[in-house]
This record gives structure tokens, sequence and C-alpha cells, in this order.
């Protein structure tokens, strides 16, 4: 029985520090006051003090209150009995189900081998053509969703997550509204998908020191099924809570921060969770979106410039669309090449006219004259808009492909779309197909 | 060695304090003894009786009171035949053996030989019984894949010394004793195919560094005619998160004329590393007919990876390259990104809560940088060759903006810059070097007044191209729009490169010759075309044969062609 602590020296924001021996770095206590009991866990320890980071928050805490050290530091259970489950940032169930204590793992674990890893080279399909033909999933990719806040973010989450052919789903809610989590859970409910689904939910009413569990938990759990074979997708929303979560402690700590109020180790802590995504080498893989919305719309935000950095690319979200010249999959090259032939061709030609297209709309807008060449660039970017940028689309890649080739054939005579000829030959449609 | 030890007394981070009893040197390595694991660590602050470590892995665990084991070295690698081909992290592990031993996941505390034990070596004497020598002199050769590896005096050793026995030719290991060395003093010596030496100091046996004249052939067009590299020079490319900075930098690893390339991925993505390692034992070296991997070395500390590990990556890597100049070699090392490095810097100096300078980086940064930089360099050796240490560091500026601390300090102290563009990017105009901000100290491999010349032309080309967007084509005079289409045609033509491509990826000196000197018929020419429907017709229509022409093979028929038909199309429109 290891000994309790009841003399608290120091309440400062969600840190607390006491005077404790034997006290390992990392290592979780559990904390009784009046208003409940909350886990905390050791952040700092210098000669006898101990400083350990509260986290349901120091709100009520008194000076007295018990504080009792586990031996461990922060574990979830791996069992299967997990599947079907929700649970807070702490793992403790949010569902009225039993606590579950077997299998226990720790969390944070250490990185995978390099040597270990392979090359992704499955496709995820999702149905839209913004993500399949221009900027491809590809499993054990880490993907943000930047977005400005109030675009449906969420929506696309659960889009995907419905569609993509995966074993098991992990959703990470960090400081989500709660109706939020409601119409993610019901949607996953309402496509059978709870079952092989596991949910660990911070809201935005809870304390802001849980959300900084919620990635670890959920990767953790992640990575118990990978090692085992499967395929998981982790779904985490909104990345951006955390970043502010780390940056709320960090000036609790007294630490300098580099870059608005951030802390300096922003891209590591950032990178530690991201990097888990694997694909691995004899086993299965984990696929990681993330939700990072934008104060300001502002990329170079140090959130989503951090997160730029790290991950494999970004889907944009503005004004309701996947924007196609913010959005990169990083990983696009290599699956595309064993798609569809036509798959880049259609990829690189499509964008660039719609990029040509932008050009002449803002011409026209500045009264300009309109040439032949500019009136089938504005008729183009229409038809490009309602047929590949809208997100309620849902085709298989080979028939958004076709309706690519449509659309140029619509619009334009092939020589003026600058396709080589062999793919021309091959795949531009015949003039009475153009014309139905 | 005496026994010293010491007791944790805080943990912060990956930041440690240790009281002490004797003595430590700074930068010493020690181990904390973390319930059974023995957790290594670097000391980088004495005070008083209490050292402050850095520790190479995670420290959850550790409590005060652990005990610490001071090991009287500084953080060294271990150099010696066998570092060819190998992929290790930052403090030199051999990640494949890792594996075998450990799995999936990296275990802490973890730590296997450098250099095989298992392997023996042809070892062939270059000296006899009688012979003096000092450090940093050969004493025998081993094949090592591709090189004659040269084992040599440690470099450590001072005074001069004379061999009093020498070992057969025949096949050993590395630890075996391949001769005996004595001095004046009397004092003798074994030396082995192994020795060690600490990373943060420069390897400095030779007898003097020399101005980097040669270029250093990396087949890209933008590179070696525009802002060229040289042998033994150092370059840097900053750009925002996906601009293109990683993929330049395998294009280079592959193509590029080095003997040697160091890849050291410095807290970037593990997947990225995993191309590299997955691939190039795969793809063929044109210059040696034997795989990529041959020539290769990697240091791999990406960025879930220890941080201080991190910072130990860039040293551990350059040590390497060092070593392997002292042999007579052309090493290319390759960091990405340095903005990770000095990451791992600002962390650990926020942990001692140092007076921070501008973004809460060090205010010693930019002496680091330099001092990194340093490392690079044309040699000669005391035998009379040469060998080269060439150094091309990524930069990763918070949100993309060059005017911060680790882009400015690397700036410098470069004698390249290669800036990679947001909007080049964005346009997939690859590489996205931009082509009016970057420039270079160095040599290249066309002629120089001409390359002036193209570049004046790119720039007035930008600046007509801006002048259209206020009063469009209508208000554009016929000349002027003719210059704006020779600076995109030379952009599309010349500059742009697909990586990708077997045949545009990676472009001979001999061939950017040739295409440089019809780029500039087309530059130079003055052209009589019509109005502006026309001329941009004609321009796109050269342009697709350049293109097509960049994509056939040298020496072929096609290419001949190619050549003819476009000469004639310039010819044609030229004024009388
Ligand atoms: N030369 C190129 N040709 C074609 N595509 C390219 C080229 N360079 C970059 N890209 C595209 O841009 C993406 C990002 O490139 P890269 O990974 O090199 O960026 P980066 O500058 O290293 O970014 P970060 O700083 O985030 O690491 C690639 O995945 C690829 O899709
Ligand atoms: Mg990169």
């Amino acid at each position: 029985m290891r000994k309790v602590y009841n003399r608290i020296l120091q309440i400062a924001g969600n840190v607390i520090m006491l005077e404790a021996q034997n006290v390992a770095s990392g290592e979780l206590a559990m904390i009784n006051s009046r208003h409940g009991a909350s886990l905390a866990q050791v952040i700092r320890l210098d000669q006898d003090q101990v400083y350990l980071q509260v986290f349901a928050g120091s709100r009520g805490l008194s000076t007295g209150d018990e504080v009792r050290f586990l031996g461990h530091s922060m574990q979830v259970s791996s069992s299967p009995k997990l599947l079907g489950r929700i649970f807070n940032g702490s793992g403790v169930p949010r569902d009225n189900g039993p606590e579950l204590d077997e299998a226990l793992i720790d969390i944070g674990g250490p990185s995978v081998n390099p040597a270990k890893r392979i090359i992704p080279e499955n496709m995820i399909r999702t149905g839209i053509p913004m993500i399949d033909v221009f900027n491809t999933l590809v499993e054990s990719q880490k993907l943000p969703i930047f977005s400005i806040p109030g675009e449906p973010y969420n929506e696309l989450l659960a889009r995907i997550a419905m569609q993509a052919e995966v074993d098991v789903i992990i959703l990470g809610g960090m400081g989500v509204k709660y109706d939020d989590y409601l119409y993610l859970r019901d949607t996953l409910d309402e496509h059978g998908a709870l079952h092989k689904s596991v949910l660990f939910i911070h809201t935005a009413a809870d304390p802001v020191v849980e959300c900084l569990l919620v990635p670890d938990m959920c990767l953790a759990v992640a990575e118990a099924y990978a090692v085992e074979g499967k395929r998981a997708l982790v779904l985490l929303t909104d990345f951006t809570n955390f970043a502010d979560a780390l940056k709320e402690i960090a000036i609790t700590m007294e630490q300098i921060p580099s870059n608005r109020g951030y802390p300096g180790d922003l891209y590591s802590q950032l990178a530690a969770r991201y990097e888990k995504a694997v694909d691995f080498d004899g086993a299965g893989s984990i696929t990681i979106l993330a939700v990072t919305t934008m104060p300001g719309d502002d990329v170079t935000h140090p959130v989503p410039d951090n997160t730029g950095y790290i991950t494999e690319g970004q889907f944009y979200l503005k004004g309701g669309k996947i924007d196609p010249f913010g959005s990169l999959s990083r990983l696009k090259q290599n699956v595309n090449k064993v798609t569809r032939d036509d798959h880049r061709t259609i990829m690189d030609t499509m964008i660039r006219l719609y990029a040509d297209c932008l050009e002449s709309r803002e011409k026209q807008s500045m009264g300009f004259r309109m040439s032949t060449w500019d009136t089938k660039l504005l008729q183009y970017g229409d038809l490009f808009e309602t047929r590949m940028m809208d997100l309620s689309k849902n085709v298989a890649l080979e028939d958004a492909l076709d309706d690519g080739w449509a659309a140029l054939a619509e619009c334009f005579d092939p020589e003026e779309t600058g396709i080589k000829t062999d793919m021309l030959e091959k795949f531009w449609p015949k003039k009475s197909e153009a014309s139905n | 060695m005496p026994d010293k030890k010491g007791r944790v007394t805080g943990v912060n981070g990956n930041l440690v304090r240790v009281r002490f009893d004797e003595s430590v040197l700074q930068n010493e390595v020690a181990t904390i003894n973390c319930k059974g694991t023995q957790l290594k660590g670097e000391v980088i602050r004495i005070r008083g009786q209490e050292a402050e470590m850095q520790v190479f892995e995670d420290t959850s665990g550790v409590s005060v009171g652990d005990e610490v084991a001071f090991t009287d070295d500084l953080l060294s690698v271990e150099l010696g035949p066998g570092i060819l081909k190998q992929v290790y992290d930052g403090l030199q592990n051999p990640l494949y053996k890792l594996a075998e031993k450990s799995g999936f996941f990296l275990e802490r505390g973890l730590y296997l030989d450098p250099i095989d034990r298992d392997v023996d070596w042809d070892y062939s004497p270059t000296v006899k019984v009688g012979d003096s020598v000092k450090a940093g002199d050969t004493v025998g050769t081993v094949p090592e894949g591709i090189f004659k590896h040269r084992v040599m005096i440690p470099f450590s050793w001072s005074d001069t010394w004379t061999v009093t026995w020498v070992v057969d030719p025949g096949s050993y290991n590395v630890d075996t004793v391949v001769c005996k060395v004595k001095n004046s003093k009397g004092q003798e010596n074994d030396v082995t195919m192994v020795q060690k030496w600490p990373i943060k100091k420069p390897i400095v046996n030779y007898k003097e560094k020399v101005l980097p004249v040669d270029t250093l052939v990396t087949k890209k067009r933008l590179i070696d005619s525009f802002f060229p590299v040289a042998r033994g020079g150092t370059f840097c490319t900053p750009g925002p998160f996906g601009a293109g900075k990683t993929v330049l930098q395998h294009s280079l690893s592959q193509h590029s004329e080095a003997d040697i390339v160091i890849v050291a991925a410095c807290g970037e993505r593990a997947g990225e590393v995993v191309e590299v390692l997955r691939e190039f034992p795969h793809l063929s070296d044109p210059r040696t007919g034997k795989t990529l991997m041959d020539r290769t070395i990697i240091i791999c500390n990406t960025s879930s990876m220890p941080v201080a590990a991190r910072e130990a990556s860039v040293y551990t890597a350059v040590t390497l390259a060092e070593y392997y100049r002292q042999m007579g070699l052309h090493v290319l090392l390759l960091a990405d990104s340095t903005s990770r490095w000095a990451q791992a810097l600002r962390e650990m100096s926020g942990r001692l809560e140092e007076i921070p300078g501008e973004e809460a980086f060090p205010a010693y940064l930019e002496s680091l940088i330099a001092g990194f930089y340093e490392r690079a360099g044309l040699v000669e050796l005391d035998d009379g060759s040469t060998g080269s240490v060439t150094i091309g560091g990524t930069v990763s500026p918070a949100g993309g903006n060059f005017e911060e601390p680790v882009t400015q300090g690397t700036l410098k102290v470069v004698g390249c810059f290669l800036g990679l563009s947001r909007a080049r990017a964005n346009a997939r105009r690859f590489p996205s070097i931009d082509p009016l901000e970057s420039w270079s100290k160095y040599k290249s491999v066309v002629d120089n007044d001409q390359v002036t010349t193209a570049r004046s032309i790119l720039k007035r080309s930008h600046d007509v191209h801006q002048m259209m967007m206020v009063v469009g084509e209508e208000g554009t005079s016929n000349d002027d729009y003719i210059i704006y289409q020779k600076g995109e045609f030379l952009d599309a033509v010349y500059l742009q490169q697909d990586t990708f491509d077997d045949v545009d990826g990676a472009c001979s000196v001999e061939r950017q010759q040739e295409v440089f000197n019809t780029l500039m018929m087309v530059l130079t020419a003055k052209f009589a075309l019509g109005d502006k429907d026309k001329i941009r017709t004609y321009f796109n229509r050269l342009r697709q044969l350049f293109i097509d022409w960049n994509f056939i093979a040298s020496g072929t028929e096609a290419y001949d062609e190619k050549v003819k038909l476009i000469e004639a199309m310039i010819k044609e429109a030229q004024d009388a």
C-alpha cells in the first residue's frame, strides 16, 4: 500500500504541487476531494517537490485533499470488449457500461521503428470525387481537415468513416460540442458501425486537461488493434483544442512561449501523435484523420502551420467544399499510378484548367474582354464545381473519371486540353457520347 | 576508469538534474538506472555539485534518487568499415538490428553496436614495421562495397608513432588488432579497424581546407545552371510545408554526383525515410552499376523519436561524412530539416530557463548553425588526395516566412540559397525553387554571362506579367508580350523538371549545355510573329516541342529529330 499525502502546497492553474518521495516522472495519482475523485499526472520532479497536472481541473481542490500515487502511468484497456463503448478523456465510461480494466496497456508508448514500416499503397475509397480523384486518401495516411469554424467538418469526417473499408473506427473528441458528439455517435449507430467503434469523448464542458489524454488513448487502442493485423481508422476532432490545452498547461508552468503563446515543443507534441499513423510490415495499419480548425482562417497560425509540417497533406474545407488548390494528399502518387491509366491525367488537367478558369473569372470581374478561350473556361469552371466539387456526390472513382472526360469534352476541343495524344486517343469521349 | 556516480534530484521532461560527488565533464555521457533500464543522456550544464542532463529517451518512470553512472566519454560515434548502407538512429543505433531485437517498437534503453562485430573484412596492410605514422594516416585498407575503406590511426592520437607490428593480410573482424605502434615516450598502442570520435568536434586531420571550385552536379537544370552547388560547399532549401523540400532532397540523393550520400532525416516524417530505405536497395546507381543503397547512409531520427537524440543526429551525420572524406571521397550530406534540430535546441534551452532570443530560440542558435555548416568543405589530405563534405539543409520556417531566426541564421553562412515558394508549388511548377529570389556563389555548368541574360529576361517577364494583371493584355505592347512569353517559356522548358520521369528527372551536364544553348536561341531571338494570339500560339507550340524533347532519351534518333524541328521553328519566326 502506497503512502497517502494530504498536504497540497501549491495550486496554480490546473497544476498542484506537494512534497512526496519515491514518485516517478509520468506517474498517476488519484486525488479525492469534496467534489469527487480525479486522476492527476506527475509532470515535474524537483527534489521532494512533485508537480501534478489534475485532469478534472483544480477548481474546488483543497490543500487538505488526499493524494494517492498509483505506481503506474496512464493506461487504457485494449480488451475486445472496448468495441461499441464510449468513454471520456480519462477512460471513464460515459455510456453507463461497466469500467474496463482488462488487458491494460500504457498510453503514449514508444514510436514505431522505421525499419518496421512499409510504403503505404492501398487507396481508401470515399466516393467523394474531390478526394478519390484529386487528393486520394491512402491507408495509414495522417491527414488533417483544415477548416474554419462553421464548416461541415464533422459531417465530412462521418462521411469518410462510413465509406471507408476499415476494421475498427476510433473516434476521439476534443472539446467537441455536445451536439456534435451526439451527431457523430448517432451517425455511426445508424450505419451500423458503432459495434466496430470505440469513442473517447471530451466535450467542451469537460475539464480542459482531460482533453490532452484523448489522442493518446485513441492511438494506444488503435496501435493494439493494428499490431493484431487490423486496419484502424482514427478520427480526431478538433486538434486545435488539444493544442490550446497544451498552451494552457505550458503557461501555468511558466514555460517561455515560442509563437502566439504556444509552447516551443508544439511541433514535437503534435508529431508524437500523428506519427502513430503507420502501415506495419507484417501487421495492420493506423490511418488518422483529424479536424484542425483554423482561427481566423489563417493557415500560418501555429496550429495548422505545425500540423502541415507533420501530416501527409491536408484537406482544406472552405465554403462547404474541399478546396482544389489548398488541399493535397502527399501519398496519392503511391496509389494513383495503379487505379486507372487516366487517373493522373484527369487529376492534373482538370485542376490546371480550373486554375485557368479562376484567372478568367478574375479578368471578367475586372471588366476585361472575354476571348473565346475565356468563355470556354468559364463554362468549364461551372461544370467542374457542380460535378466534381460537390461534397454530397457519392460516385465510384471510375465513374468520376468518366464524368471528368465528359465535362472536358463538353467544353473543349481535345488539343486545347494539353493532354498527351495517346491518352486522348484512348479516353476522349466520341462525339455522340459527348453530345448526349 | 573511476566509477563516477550520481543521483537524480529533479526531472523536467527530458531534462534531468543529477547530484554528483566527484567531477564531471561538460557533454559527458551518463546513464540513468530507471528500474533496471539504462537511459542514456548527455551533460549540458553544470552548476555546483549538480549536473543537468538532456536524456535521449522518454523519461517517464525516472524518480528522484535513481542512480546515475557517468562514463567519462563525450557523445561519440564508432567509425570503421560497415557504416555504408546502414540505417541508424540519431545516436548511431542500427535500426534493422533493433527491429530484430525489439520488434515493431523502439525499446527504451536498448543500445546496439553500430558496427557489426560478426562481419569479417579482407584486410590489406599498407604500412610495414618501422614506418612512421601519425593520426589520420592509413595503415591498411579493406574493400567496403565499391570503395577502398582506409583503416586509419585514430584521429585523436597526438604524437608520431613507429609501427612495431603488422597483422598478415587476411579476413578479420573490426576489433582485431591490425597493427601496433609505439611513440617516443615508449607508449605502445594497438590499432584496430574501429575508432571513436566525439560528434560535436570536427575531424581536422588534413593538410588544409581549400576553396570549393568544382560544381557538384545534381542533374537538376535549375540548380546546376542557375544556382549551382559546389563540392565542399553548402546550400539551404527553406520553404513552407508542402513546397517540395523533401522531394527535392530525395531526388538530389539519387542523382547527385557524389561518392557517398548521407541522408539525415532529422525530426521529420518516418514515412519519408521508409521510402528511401525501401526503394534505394532496388534503384540502380548509373555511376557504379550497383544499387543506390551501396553509397548511402541513413541517419533517421524522425519527429516522434526522442528530441535530444534529434539534436545529436545532425552531428552524428556530419561526423560520418567527415570520416569518409578522410578517405579521399566526396560526400554529400542532406539534412531534412535543420529547423527541427533548432527546435530541439529551443526545447532544451527553455527547460534550462535560459534567456530566450527571437521566437524563444536560444541566443547561441546562429553560432551553432554556423558551426554545423562550417564542417562542410573541400580538404587536401596529408597524402595529397582531396575529399569533401557538401552540406545541404532544408529549413522549415514557421508560417513559411523566411524572416525568422533559423532561415536568417542559415542564410548568413551558406554559399547557395534555394528558396522554395508556395506559389510555385501551388502552381505545380516543380522544383518549386524561386528563380527570382534564389542565389548561389558557386560556378554554373553553363556560361555565366548567358545565365545573367536569361535571368534578366525572367525578371522582365515577371514585371510584364504583374503589369498585365492591371492593364490587361490589351494594354500590353506586343514586344512586352513576347518578353513575357519568353520568360514563361524559359520557366516551363528549363527551370521546371519532372522529378519522377526517368529521362527528364536527371539531366546530365552535356545535355544541360545543349538544351541551354537552344533555349538561348529562343531568348535572344527577335521574333516577328504578329498579334498576341499568334504569339501565344507560337510559344505554345514551341513549348510543346521542347517539353517533348526533354522527355526523349539522349542519343536516340527521336532526340535528333526533335532538335531539328525546334531549330527550324525558331529560324522560321525570326525577323529578317
Ligand atoms: N518535384 C515535384 N514534382 C511533383 N510533385 C512534387 C514535387 N515536389 C513536391 N511535390 C508534391 O508536393 C508534396 C509535398 O512535397 P514535400 O514532401 O517535398 O514537401 P516539403 O517541403 O518537404 O514539406 P514539409 O515541410 O511539410 O516536409 C509531394 O507529396 C508532392 O505531391
Ligand atoms: Mg519535408
